[in-house]
């Protein structure tokens, strides 16, 4: 039975399991592949919304726009996750993965669910968007794809917890599991929570859409869809930090400044980070503000705590790993000898900087109860999250897959000038996109809308102001240079997959893990390494700008009318 | 051993903390309690804090409200399609409705005076989001959402839908007049 | 070498927690279940009917 069979990998060091590595491999091209379907989909809607050009019509633009949320939102995602959680335990505690046939199903349905959904929203009657808020309907394939997908990954969650009590029975590791394992359990435990409420109120509806089942709450629909779709992007987040810590350790040796912070943090995120659903339905009718407020503020931030304390340990586990080798010279002598040719190094810290600078702050601040009343559905929420999730969950994944195509496919990276810039373009250009949707965002103007110069609606308009436009169209610009960012990883890796220099069993000239920083190297200089002070720096110009955007954005809701 | 590793230290829990980490726990410790507090603050001395009095109703009953509404108060009709344009007492209760695709009457307010809000939608989610003075409220089929609101400056306003409601959801504008 | 059962009892309370998978599943689904589903649910089925 291949199940039982292990490789170990020359360069890393890591041992494989070979079921393990066929379904590491499966998911990851299945990832990219939908990756490539739902950029170009974005493509098209950045395009359309650039007034100048306007390229799709009113019909296929909410089409398209509601394939692109799907495609990437979900399908990449999920996918990758998927990836990362069987790396996180059967290679991470090298042991062999707990029901390979169940994995394979389970990724057989996520395959046909992703499928069969492109296929019902391409025929035009499911342009519902991904929230597909009842009582507006969707074909009943549509719902009924999401739950096949939804059921397959669940599958996937739950291979992946079996695997954890294989390696603890067959007793693979010692005390307790790695840091990233960890974080790929809090993934695997919001995950479980993220698809029990998909069921919850995808079920229903899909029987609402047959015929079965007489009528949808849209104000419970809302509810419970947002427990579903708010809490799949804090799959994401645990998801990406985890991989922050994998790179830290790949790259620099590093290891976490204390097990103990960084792991309460994670166990912050399994309490708290999923009730801040709420921060979807804080202009809705029919919920107090105390359960507004108490949600929305995870439980007093505190899981936006745990948040700024990984901001805090990554890079700070890795200048601490930095000046242990010697980089001790000044505050930032450690960041400035980082490998910043290295994609996976590039990518992850673009990532780390974008998500907490633009994606951090902004959703923080609007999702304080009286705040979100100005920017409620308007552009400025895509803005903030196509600064989490793109620059954050995307580009950390991008950045992994660079370090993970040698290492599973035993191949080389092809283009690797490209791939050095690569990070850089799609980090940019993602960047302007989430600020100039910002932008045009706290202007008014409106998400999922494809027209607002109001041209058809005969005469009754709304004058938008010049800056509106301009916004729009410098996001069509960071559109393209993003796309093209984009369109280069795609091309990478599937050139790699398919011309890469095979690698066999040889090992690489580049070094391909570092080796662990040791006791003796952060002790020595009497453990100065652990004061990072870059770091600190680095927090603090991060706090100072929080705290400001924060209260300017309380001046700017006073501005407004009253209202209670 | 690195975070790919099992902890070198077995009992990882009782080892110490570096002063660096301890100084930002607390210092965004601190952070999270001052932004906790500005919520229930802003509730008490902030003029900006959505209601949530709510009931449910149906598209019947709100329709019929709205047109009785309407009927009581119309100055005039305007537009293509000869909307009214409702000018309610001060202080009084407004009715709107957002439907596929419109938001039915046109209002006409009084700068400075505080209108008790009646918002529902008869069909799908709507999105009613007040430009240029950035107000934006979720409108769900259902539930009647009554609130204050008190128009700060005279003008023309646009209520324009910012829910997906549609092919024709680019086509659902409004009007809110404020006069003084 | 140590005896096992004395050198698990040696080990802190939250290091237990924080080692068992399941039981965090428990708590991670249970605890938004409650603050956010149930609470919220709670408050819509309580509207009144006009
Ligand atoms: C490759 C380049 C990408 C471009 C050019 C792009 C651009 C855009 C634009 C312009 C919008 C439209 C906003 C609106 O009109 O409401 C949008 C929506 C969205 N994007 Fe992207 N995006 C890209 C990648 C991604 C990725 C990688 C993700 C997720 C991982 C993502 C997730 C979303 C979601 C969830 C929406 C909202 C859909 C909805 O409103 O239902 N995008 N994107
Ligand atoms: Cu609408
Ligand atoms: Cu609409």
């Amino acid at each position: 039975m291949a199940n039982t069979t292990f490789r170990t990998c020359p360069d890393t060091g890591l041992k494989f399991n070979g079921a393990t590595e066929s379904l590491l491999k499966a998911n990851a091209v299945a990832a990219v592949v939908f990756l490539l379907i739902g950029g170009f989909y974005g493509l098209l809607v950045g395009l359309t919304r650039w007034q100048a050009v306007h390229l799709l019509g009113a019909q296929d633009f909410y089409m398209v726009l509601t394939a692109h949320g799907l495609n990437v939102l979900i399908f990449w995602i999920i996918f990758f996750e998927i990836a990362i959680l069987y790396f996180a335990s059967s290679v991470l505690l090298g042991c062999r993965l707990a029901t390979p046939k169940w994995a394979w199903a389970g990724f057989a349905l996520m395959v046909i669910g992703a499928v069969m959904n492109n296929v019902v929203v391409m025929q035009g009657q499911s342009s519902v968007m991904m929230t597909s808020y009842a009582p507006m309907e969707a074909h009943p394939l549509f719902y009924l794809s999401l739950i096949l997908f939804a059921v397959g990954a669940l599958i996937g969650c739950f291979v992946f917890f079996g695997t954890l009590v294989v390696a603890k029975s067959e007793k693979t590791y010692e005390g307790s599991v790695p840091l990233v394992t960890f974080g790929a359990i809090t993934a695997a435990i919001i995950a479980v929570f993220t698809i029990v409420s998909g069921a919850i109120i995808l079920l229903p509806t899909f029987l609402w859409s047959v015929g079965l089942v007489g009528e949808i709450d849209a104000l419970a629909y809302r509810l419970i869809w947002w427990a579903f779709g708010h809490s799949s992007q804090q799959i994401n987040v645990a998801a990406h930090v985890s991989v922050w810590y994998a790179i830290a350790a790949i790259l620099f040796g590093a290891r976490p400044l204390s097990e103990k912070v960084s792991r309460t943090a994670f166990f912050m995120y399994i309490l708290f980070l999923q009730i801040a659903s709420a921060h979807h339905l804080l202009v809705d009718p029919g919920v107090s503000s105390n359960f507004k407020m108490f949600n929305t503020s995870y439980a007093m931030y505190l899981a936006v705590m745990a948040s700024m304390v990984h901001g805090l340990t990554v890079p700070g586990s890795i200048e601490a790993a930095q000046r242990a080798r010697g980089h001790r010279a000044g505050l930032f002598t450690w960041l400035r000898k980082a490998p910043w040719g290295n994609p996976v190094f590039s990518g992850m810290f673009i990532s780390l900087v974008g998500f907490g600078f633009l994606g951090g702050i902004t959703g923080v601040v609007m999702g304080a109860e009286q705040i979100n009343l100005l920017v409620h559905n308007t552009l400025y929420v895509p803005g903030h999250f196509h600064a989490t999730v793109v620059v954050g969950t995307t580009l950390t994944f991008m950045a992994l897959t660079y370090w993970l195509v040698p290492v599973l496919f035993r191949r080389e990276i092809i283009l690797k000038g490209l791939a050095k810039w690569q990070p850089y373009l799609f980090g940019l250009g993602m960047s302007g996109v989430s600020l100039f949707l910002m932008g045009a965002g706290t202007l008014g103007v409106p998400r999922r809308h494809w027209d607002i110069g109001f041209a058809a609606t005969g005469g009754v308009t709304h004058e938008f102001p010049a800056a509106a436009y301009t916004m729009l169209a410098l996001n069509g610009m960071s559109v393209i240079v993003a796309v093209i960012g984009g369109a280069a990883f795609c091309v990478i890796i599937v050139g790699s997959l398919l011309f890469g220099k095979k690698l066999g069993d040889q090992k690489m000239d580049e070094q391909w893990i570092a080796t662990p920083v040791t006791d003796e190297e952060y002790a020595a200089d009497g453990g100065s390494a652990y004061a990072i002070p870059g770091t600190i720096v680095l927090a603090m110009i991060f706090f100072i700008s929080f705290a400001l955007y924060y209260f300017i954005n309380w001046k700017y809701l006073a501005e407004t009318w009253g209202i209670s | 051993m690195s975070s790919l590793s099992p902890p070198g230290k077995k009992l990882w829990w009782k080892e110490p903390i570096h002063r660096s980490e301890l100084i930002w726990i607390s210092l965004v410790f601190v952070w999270g309690l001052v932004m906790t507090f500005m919520m229930p603050y802003w509730h008490v001395v902030g003029k900006q804090n959505l209601g949530t009095e709510t009931y449910k109703s149906t598209a019947e009953q709100f329709q019929a409200s709205t047109e009785a509404f309407v009927e009581q108060y119309t100055v005039r009709t305007e537009g293509p399609r000869n909307f009214p344009v409702v000018a309610p007492p001060a202080g009084g209760d407004v009715y709107l409705i957002s439907r596929l695709w419109d938001w039915w009457p046109i209002l006409q307010l009084k700068k400075g005076e505080t209108y008790r809000f009646h918002l529902s939608s008869l069909d799908w989610q709507h999105g009613f989001s007040l430009q240029p003075a950035n107000i934006n409220i979720q409108v769900v089929p259902g539930y009647e959402h009554v609130f204050n609101l008190t128009p700060t400056e005279t003008g023309e306003y646009s209520v324009i839908c910012n829910e997906y409601c549609g092919i024709g959801h680019h086509l659902m504008i409004g009007k809110i007049y404020v006069v003084d | 070498m140590q005896d096992p059962i004395e050198e698990s009892e040696q080990i802190p309370m939250m290091q237990k927690l924080l080692d068992n998978p399941f039981l965090l599943l428990f708590i991670g689904v249970a605890t938004p279940a409650l603050l956010y589903l149930v609470w919220g649910l709670a408050e819509i089925f309580t509207i009144p009917v006009r």
